[in-house]
């Protein structure tokens, strides 16, 4: 099962590495990783993608509250809950290919946002699967580069990871 | 009154109580060093060896329940100081490293004796810092020994650059610290308790599995209390020794690998396990799709993330050892009147049947030293009462089948981390703390190499650890193995060239004795702990071919036992459901 945990921790050099290191010498899976600091500085806020059964989750949830540097997490994926990822795509674009691509970011509410003679830089959001679904709707075209974000997300309604 | 960053990790040792640390001098810890020779209040071990302080404040900490410290340079300084660190981290001991670290500027820049130091302990460590500014200094420190010392204690890495150690900044150490991120949890659910007694007194076949935690808590008190008021069997991991007396019939012994018959049996065939202190670790359950299938699990730790990770457990119940096991004590008494000790009494009956194989039986008639003669007799002339560290492999497990403690904090080996080379410097931390009273250190021929540099600082402090070598010329516990499951191909499992040990203590200004005959060993061992001043090393001569028993193979479960051939045979099993 997939589950996004996510957490605030602590913005100081290191801390970074005790989540990630923790994945790995313990053989946890990661399918993406994001952090970036909040609107208070001390803090930062992680996004954890994994997968495991729920004994596995449950193990992660534990050692990553173990880890000094975590103040507190929460597990996304156990109410609703809102995923967005942010994807960069570079493509090929000549010909005809241009009208048929536009057409397509129209249709997934992406936006071209810049373009030489013979590319476009596409920008497009959404959840996890409306990202793999562009890319395999792109089918046709050749892709220069693919950069995601990674998942990023957040609970719906009045539930909330703060301080 | 400003003082130097060195000046103020001396100052903080001081005010946090520490009277002895235990390290190694080196460039990126000069400063510290000097602050050191300008006081007289905190006193300084200098070892052989890096392995050697962190193994030495770990074994101090151990038996005293206080923080052990350690002083280390940069680079090799920290990472010969890893292996003890890792091995504190295993079993949960309190310590606090402090390293040097080449200066704030130089870092990253591959400078001599650079290591990342918080990098490499990170997964050996509770917790790491790297300071910065040496106004953080002081706070730092005390939140060094706060985590170390609260919750699961566990090791903790100061790394110091060396010119925050020459900078100046006014002093205060904090009386306390809080920390947003780190708050263990001590008492247990009042729910979780209530329930639990419900499952207890409710149990026909139960059994008290009780571990490290129980020692680390200093819950042994409200252990045997509780135990007592049940009537309930109660048995103890190889960290766990002490916690319940060896001579108490409630006691079945040590459980797991090479824990007894008894013990095994009574965690396989038990419908109520309550397991304190106690983290399921491999060596105990052996097979998990085996393990105990018709237990209810309560299990107490004061680590949520042991619970449940390996087995499934019906009661979890997070807190302190002490403060739950308190808890239980007065559920228990508040509803005296339902404890009935005789619905046990069957169960009771089937451990005595297997309490009857004399599951610890060796052949007594040798010409050759049996090492489990040897613990035994240590433990007669000792009346149990010494502080035992011990290595690891054979001579590791015999001593905590057959020494028998009575106290806790007395049995002190590396029993997570397996860390051959633990038994000396732990001897010393312990030596350093109880001056008068007696220590054993029980070791092979393998380990006790592989520290050996440390008599030579047992010279210096006139320690007189005496050591307990039970030679038998191979790797034991690997040829052991060798021996059940390799077809008997020894694979560099001989030590070849051993030493004359006698002359190698003499030479280190220690005594030595030599014992090869098994009617000397009684007068030897009396001998050398009539020497109350001296470091005494008793190389004694053992079989070769002895093997520890009884032993659950890999892959097997508890009532799967390989039983030495002199043990009785195993009483048919019974219907236990």
């Amino acid at each position: 099962m997939r589950h996004i945990i996510s957490i605030l921790l602590e913005n100081e050099a290191g801390a970074l590495s005790r989540v990630s290191g923790l994945f790995s010498a313990r053989g946890y899976n990661i399918e993406s990783l994001t952090v970036a600091p909040t609107e208070d500085s001390t803090l930062s806020r992680m996004t954890i993608v994994t997968a495991g059964s729920d004994e596995i989750i449950e193990q992660i949830v534990k050692q990553l509250n173990k880890l000094v540097d975590v103040v507190k997490l929460q597990e996304l994926t156990e109410g609703a809950h809102i995923e967005r990822e942010l994807m960069l795509t570079k493509v090929k674009a000549t010909g005809d290919a241009r009208e048929e691509i536009k057409r397509l970011v129209d249709i997934f509410r992406g936006r071209i946002i810049d373009v030489t003679d013979s590319t476009y830089t596409l920008e497009l959001t959404g959840t996890v699967e409306k990202l793999d679904a562009f890319v395999k709707a792109l089918d046709m075209t050749e892709i220069i580069e693919v950069v995601r974000s990674g998942a990023t997300g957040i609970a719906r309604g009045e539930r909330a990871l703060s301080l | 009154m400003e003082l130097t960053g060195a000046d103020i990790v001396v100052k903080c040792l001081q005010d946090e109580g520490i009277e002895y640390i235990f390290g190694y001098p080196g460039g990126a810890a000069l400063h510290i060093y000097d602050a050191l020779y300008r006081q007289d209040k905190v006193k300084h071990i200098l070892v052989r060896h890096e392995q050697g302080a962190s193994h030495a404040a770990d074994g101090y900490a151990r038996a005293t329940g206080k923080p052990g410290v350690v002083l280390v340079t940069s680079g090799p300084g920290i990472t010969n100081a890893v292996t003890g660190i890792a091995t504190a981290y295993m079993d949960s001991a309190p310590l606090v490293v402090i390293s040097g670290q080449v200066p704030t500027h130089l870092i990253g820049d591959d400078a001599f004796q650079e290591v990342d130091a918080v990098g490499i302990t990170r997964p050996c460590v509770k917790h790491n810092f790297l300071v910065k500014d040496v106004r953080d200094l002081a706070t730092t420190m005390k939140k060094a020994f706060f985590v170390a010392t609260s919750g699961r204690p566990g090791p903790v890495l100061v790394d110091i650059p060396k010119d925050i150690t020459a900078e100046k900044t006014e002093y205060i150490y904090p009386r306390s610290v809080s920390m947003r991120s780190y708050a263990p949890v001590k008492r247990g659910h009042p729910k979780q308790i209530k329930k639990a007694v419900d499952l207890l007194l409710n149990a026909r076949r139960p059994i008290v599995y009780a571990g490290g935690g129980v020692v680390l808590a200093d819950a042994e008190d409200a252990l045997r209390e509780m135990v007592r008021l049940l009537g309930y069997p109660c048995t103890n991991t190889l960290m766990g020794l002490g916690a319940y007396p060896h001579d108490d019939p409630l006691f079945l012994g040590m459980l797991g690998m090479h824990g007894t018959y008894e013990a095994n049996m009574a965690m396989h065939g038990c419908d109520v396990m309550l397991a304190v202190g106690a983290r399921f670790d491999d060596r105990i359950t052996g097979d998990l799709s085996k393990f105990s299938p018709f237990a209810k699990i309560i299990h107490v730790d004061v680590d949520p993330s042991s619970i449940g990770k390996n087995v499934k457990v019906e009661i979890p119940i997070v807190g302190d050892a002490k403060s739950v096991l308190e808890d239980l004590v007065r559920e228990l008494k508040a509803r005296a009147a339902a404890i009935n000790q005789g619905q046990t009494k069957q169960w009771w009956q089937q451990i005595d049947e297997w309490r009857g194989i004399n599951c610890l039986a060796y052949d007594q008639k040798s010409e050759k030293i049996k090492p489990q003669y040897v613990i035994e007799k240590l433990h007669q002339i000792t009346n149990g009462d010494a502080f035992v560290t011990s290595d690891v492999g054979q001579h590791q497990m015999w001593a905590a089948q057959f020494y028998g403690f009575g106290k806790t904090r007395r049995w002190i080996n590396s029993g997570g981390l397996g860390t051959m080379g633990f038994g000396l410097p732990a001897a010393m931390g312990v030596q350093i703390a109880y001056p008068d009273d007696l220590v054993c250190c029980i070791t092979g021929e393998a380990s006790i190499i592989m520290c050996i540099q440390e008599l030579s600082t047992c010279k210096q402090y006139d320690l007189p650890v005496k050591i307990i070598n039970l030679n038998n010329r191979y790797m034991g516990m690997v040829r052991q193995w060798q021996e059940f499951f390799y077809d008997r191909r020894y694979s560099h499992s001989y030590m070849d060239a051993l030493p004359d040990f006698v002359a190698l203590s003499e030479s280190f200004g220690h005594r030595g004795i030599l014992v090869d005959q098994p009617a000397d060993v009684e007068g030897a061992l009396i001998e050398a702990f009539a020497m109350k001043d001296q470091l005494v090393f008793l190389d004694f001569i053992t079989d070769q071919a002895e093997n520890v028993y009884p032993m659950i193979a890999a892959g097997k479960g508890h009532n799967e036992m390989h039983l030495h051939p002199g043990s009785g045979e195993p009483p048919q099993e019974r219907e236990l459901a």
